[in-house]
């Protein structure tokens, strides 16, 4: 489907302190919030099949995680009645408490009021009625492999362990994977009752064995919008395509970061498809050496794009600062609108909203002096 | 019985703004079941699913600082829920 890019076109930014919306594009574009002001926002999100309804992530300092609806477009929020929570023990052993509702997605577009939520430690949670209310998972959350896929949520981010990336086959409502960092990529072809590693073919450094089933960390993972069978993930070791449709019974990553200039190297967090072209999709590389800054490389902030599925990769620094500018862009703080030429936005934690109107090919700065920003998600209702 | 509770700033949202409220149980945990029936929601900010005290929440039954939620409390005891002091 596309969509041009107009006056009603809405980045939705999640940051440290609350909720932002930056609504217009250009001159005309005003911010609104913050939302829940002094909460952390890790996802912010408005509903592409009804346009209506807001939703946004919520960790208090005190008060734990929590879920907030807007059905008018930010200006007032309800809490969800019932948040996402992990079922009780079910033995006397330790069970999983949600320490913060990570990711937000909406479901297939023939289930006009399903959502679904990753959170930390690594749990899937699916709401049936517009993001009130939530119930676990239980193919995944109460999986008997959820304690080995997951290191029973010990191994993650700085935040701690998420389930992020969670991606719906357009196709096919029942189709969906899921992303742990760490834990792997994992599969599911009834809707979440069952589920399977797919991480055949990427790197995990960090692990005792080259070839383990699960326990990588893919950073962000696609299924390419121009074509599901095709998958994109930048991970903790590197970028990589799967090509689903191969049937293969066990299908493998490539590794197309080997492409990237070795300077520059092919560590990052976000990966962003073109919604059109299945060959193309955008990274931004960050500083993976032997102590991980996890910086804008050697200073220098860069997009890179791929045209042909990683086979050849182009800088995209027009207007990005030459030096001395140590960025970190956050798995979910980069983004792209429907537009023509298409439009590419991207958050730093450090506070500043950039955006292209050509497809990265040149860069200018939108907003800045903003909290940490951990999401930066485009509506263009 | 009846106990009083006095609640933090941060749980105003819950209790439509009132600080003073009254609730009946024999328990710390008990209280705060009752405390939600009357303000949905309020007891999970407190508690987590797995009925553990969120971290950053201190309870007290009178001037005693308790950690435990079964722990009783007599009647015309005020039992205080307020937001740690944390982060500096």
């Amino acid at each position: 489907m596309k969509t041009s890019r107009t006056a009603s076109s809405t980045l939705l930014i999640g940051t440290a302190k609350g909720g932002f919306a930056l609504e217009g594009i250009g001159r005309a574009a005003k911010l609104r919030g913050p939302f829940l002001f002094g909460a952390k926002t890790h996802d912010l999100r408005a509903d592409p099949r009804s346009g209506r309804t807001w939703l946004m992530s919520s960790t208090g300092g005190h008060l734990g995680p929590t879920i907030y609806r807007s059905i008018d477009r930010g200006r007032t929020w309800s809490e969800a009645p019932h948040p996402p929570r992990f079922a009780p023990a079910r033995r006397k052993t330790a069970a999983p408490s949600v320490k913060i509702n990570f990711w937000l997605e909406p479901g297939h577009a023939d289930e006009p009021d399903v959502w679904y939520c990753g959170t930390s430690p690594q749990g899937l949670f699916r709401s049936e009625d517009g993001g009130q209310t939530w119930r676990g998972v239980d193919g995944w959350n109460r999986n008997p492999a959820w304690e080995s896929w997951t290191s029973f949520g010990r191994d993650g981010t700085p935040d701690g362990p998420v389930l992020h990336s969670i991606q719906i086959d357009p196709r096919d409502a029942r189709h969906m994977t899921v992303s742990c960092s760490s834990g792997g990529t994992f599969e599911s072809l009834d809707q979440g009752g069952s589920w399977r590693p797919l991480n055949r073919g990427v790197a995990a450094d960090f692990l005792p064995n080259p070839d383990a089933e699960y326990g990588h960390d893919p950073h962000c993972m696609r299924m390419h919008p121009a074509d599901p069978d095709r998958w994109y993930q930048q991970n903790h070791c590197g970028i990589y395509r799967l090509d689903r449709a191969a049937r293969a019974k066990t299908p493998s990553w490539t590794r197309i970061g080997t492409r990237m200039p070795k300077a520059v190297g092919d560590i990052g967090f976000p990966i962003v498809p073109h919604p059109t072209d299945a060959d193309t999709v955008w990274v931004i590389p960050m500083d993976g050496r032997a102590i991980w800054p996890r910086t804008s490389v050697d200073g220098r902030p860069a997009v890179y794009m791929t045209r042909d599925g990683g086979r050849s990769w182009r800088r995209q620094d027009r207007g990005l600062p030459r030096s001395h500018a140590y960025w970190t862009v956050l798995r979910q703080a980069f983004t792209s609108d429907a537009g023509e030429p298409l439009g590419l936005y991207f958050g730093t934690t450090s506070g500043e909203l950039w955006g292209s109107r050509d497809a990265g090919g040149s860069w200018r700065r939108l907003l800045a002096h903003l909290p940490r920003i951990y999401s930066v998600r485009w509506s263009g209702r | 019985m009846s106990v009083r509770v006095h609640v933090g700033s941060i749980l105003h949202g819950y209790t439509g703004g009132a600080s003073e409220l009254v609730a009946e149980g024999a328990t710390l945990r008990d209280v705060l079941s009752d405390l939600d029936r009357a303000h949905p929601g309020l007891l999970f900010r407190i508690v987590d699913e797995q009925g553990a005290l969120r971290p950053h929440v201190k309870l007290y039954v009178g001037d005693r600082f308790v950690r435990e939620l079964g722990t009783r409390v007599s009647a015309g005891a005020t039992v205080h829920v307020l937001q740690a002091l944390s982060g500096g």
